[in-house]
């Protein structure tokens, strides 16, 4: 009964158990449900499905197990306006950027796109098939193709309203989507390490009690240090440039890692590092750190999480006087490999797209120097990243 | 037993189904959502449509699956016997029942709610497994084995601030309590504040989703939020007017300090909204 549904689930790689598959028969043969597919398809999420971030994969796979209709995967599924909002920006030089502003700016465009597709959604109503949307107009300049754009599947057929499911109301909560502060905050918390170090200041009722039993009742207090998250972290955020396009994204990361952090230090610097760093953004010049410092000052049970794009000239990585900013004596690399050699626990986030990794010479090569240790800042990225570190 | 939602609580469709389920096959119902769309009210609202007793058990980060069943009272019990207490010879009388073992206890059915079960430690959920799933625990200091007269109805609400277990969460049916739309949240208003009016409402809740769709917020407003504000509009009687502007992006609502309760959300919604009067 429902073999095919609940091996279908499988195959869209939904963790789904035989237990939580007895358990949606023994409703379903109880009555929880009459002959109803909606119901049907709310009954089987609540009783197989655990995690709300599943629930885009799991519409999919209902969406074609009771339709055949093909699994659609990938960038042509069912982008997200904000999705690809934030891709095209990615992706444009200044110069198109500039054009985009010229037209009215991304609100201007965005709402155009936007008033096609409701157009799209009327007509669709009526029963035409649903194509991709803009194919000619503002949007073949920018790069992305426009075909690709499908919203919902192909209902249609059915001269029916679209299904809950082809809806997916849940695609922003996928795994691999935006992060906010909060999610950032359960991902650092991985790292907590509790450790009782410090002045004894709290009451220690086990050790008093057995004390006081081997003292033959005479009360014999004892006391211990107060449990504490022992973590140390530093933190190396990339500033300026490139990295402008993450600024939103960097504020978060670090607003959680500051207040799941007591024992945190963050420095900033400029595409690779070099000689300095510095604190304070607007003091960049007058106030820098020299990085020997920082070596030579933090000891090796640091944990370490660069933050930067990795993305410039490979010149700036590996050529001395290769800097953007000064004359550098020795090349990026070399104090990448230093830092590496100070503190083995340490990762590099990457806010750019796994997907482009592969086309940028510099990413591949810091990548390389940080022996694969190279993360997205999706939430799956962090959390294999948080992994890494706490190992 | 059927759960059909509340004169006090709107339930959409998806959640009806989830909590009946769980009621038909007494299984746990695990709930998650943002904060304030209602997880706790659930139980409470099941609790007195079914006229069911409530029990509740609040999770702490300190809290131990073992308060939950009992605990055993041994500094009351030592105290007993230095004072010579003839009840110090029956350790039964020293066991202190936890709210599980209440619910198991009871001789009607119960409904439990386990509210934040992720604030408690990492181990906590597995440790209540059997509890759940057989519902029956033995105590250790009397030997003896609690079982439940009847499988009371459980709630579980999470916050998600920590992954539960797979083992647990198989016990268990889920939802996810979205954040209602604008018919839903229409609904829920009235039920709070019945005969509100209609102007007033459709003008608040426009504005609600304007100061909520803001870019950056770090605490979006949610229903108790909105109910909130809602409570000052209608003490300060103000006007649907002052909420209506042609162009709603350069107004700030009034006691917008309702909505969002955080100091860089005020700062950032009044820049928005400054930098779009100026662009006028």
């Amino acid at each position: 009964m429902l073999i095919d549904f609940f091996l279908a689930l499988r195959r869209h790689r939904l963790p789904v158990s035989l237990k939580e598959h007895l358990m949606l028969i023994e409703a379903v043969r109880d009555g929880v449900i009459g002959p109803d597919i909606d119901a049907f398809y709310l009954l089987a999420r609540a009783a197989l499905i655990k995690d709300e971030s599943l629930y885009d994969r799991y519409d999919l796979a209902f969406a074609e197990y009771f339709k055949g209709v093909q699994a659609l995967t990938g960038l042509d599924a069912d982008i997200p306006l904000e999705w690809l909002r934030r891709q095209a920006e990615l992706e444009l030089t200044a110069e198109e950027r500039a054009r985009i502003e010229a037209m009215g700016g991304w609100e201007k465009l965005m709402e155009t796109l936007r008033k096609r597709l409701e157009e799209q959604h009327e007509r669709h109503q009526g029963g035409n098939r649903m194509i991709g949307t803009a194919g000619t107009s503002p949007f073949g300049a920018f790069g992305f193709n426009p075909e690709g754009v499908r919203i919902g599947q192909d209902a249609s057929r059915h001269r029916r309203a679209v299904k809950v499911w082809d809806q997916r109301e849940f695609r922003n909560l996928d795994g691999t989507a935006e992060l906010g502060t909060r999610n950032i905050k359960v991902a650092l918390r991985r790292l907590r390490r509790f450790a009782r170090e410090g002045a004894a200041d709290e009451l220690d009722l086990e050790h008093t009690i057995s004390g006081t039993a081997r003292n033959a009742g005479l009360l014999d207090i004892q006391m211990r240090p107060e449990r504490r998250n022992a973590i140390k972290v530093l933190l190396f955020l990339d500033i300026g440039g490139s990295m402008d396009d993450h600024i939103k994204l960097c504020e978060e990361l670090f607003s959680a890692a500051r207040s799941e952090f007591k024992r945190l230090e963050h420095f900033y610097f400029h595409n690779c590092l070099y000689e300095h760093v510095w604190k304070d953004n607007r003091r960049r010049i007058s106030e820098r750190t020299r990085t020997v410092d920082i070596l030579n000052k933090y000891g090796h049970d640091h944990k370490v999480i660069f933050i930067g794009d990795a993305t410039m000239s490979p010149y700036e990585i590996v050529q001395p006087g290769g800097s953007l900013e000064y004359a550098n004596e020795e090349p990026g690399a070399v104090w990448l490999r230093r830092v590496l050699d100070t503190w083995p626990r340490t990762v590099w986030l990457n806010p750019e797209p796994e997907e482009l990794w592969n086309y940028r010479q510099s990413i591949a090569m810091i990548r390389d120097i940080f022996r694969g240790r190279m993360f997205p800042t999706t939430l799956q990225g962090l959390e294999q990243a948080m992994k890494v570190l706490s190992r | 037993m059927r759960f059909e939602g509340s004169a006090d609580y709107v339930a959409t469709e998806d959640l009806k189904l989830a909590v009946n389920a769980a009621i038909t096959l007494r299984r746990p119902l695990l709930v998650k959502g943002e904060p304030g769309t209602g997880k706790t009210m659930l139980a409470e609202q099941v609790a007195a449509s079914l006229g069911l007793p409530l029990l509740e058990w609040h999770v702490k980060s300190t809290t131990k699956a073992q308060q939950g069943l009992y605990e055993y009272d041994a500094v009351s019990r030592l105290r007993d016997s230095q004072l010579g207490d003839n009840r110090v010879q029956d350790i039964a009388n020293y066991i202190v029942r936890g709210t599980l073992w209440q619910a198991f206890a009871s001789e009607t059915p119960v409904v439990l709610l386990i509210d934040e079960i992720d604030k408690a430690d990492i181990e906590f959920p597995n440790d209540l497994l059997r509890e759940l799933d057989r519902m029956e625990f033995h105590v250790y200091e009397t030997r003896e084995m609690v079982r439940a007269r009847h499988r009371p109805l459980v709630f579980i609400t999470s916050n998600n601030e920590k992954e539960l277990p797979d083992a647990f969460l198989r016990r268990c049916f889920f939802h996810y309590i979205r954040f209602p739309d604008r018919d839903t949240l229409a609904r829920i208003v009235e039920v709070h504040f019945p005969g509100i009016r209609k102007d007033l409402l459709r003008e608040a809740l426009e504005a609600f989703f304007e100061v909520r769709d803001t870019p950056g917020l770090k605490k979006k407003p949610s229903t108790s939020e909105l109910i909130d504000w809602l409570k000052l509009l209608l003490a300060e009687d103000i006007s649907p007017e002052v909420l209506r502007s042609k162009d709603r992006k350069t107004i700030i609502p009034p006691m917008h300090g309702a909505l969002l309760k955080n100091e860089q959300d005020v700062h950032l919604f009044e820049r928005l909204v400054f930098l779009a009067r100026q662009s006028r």
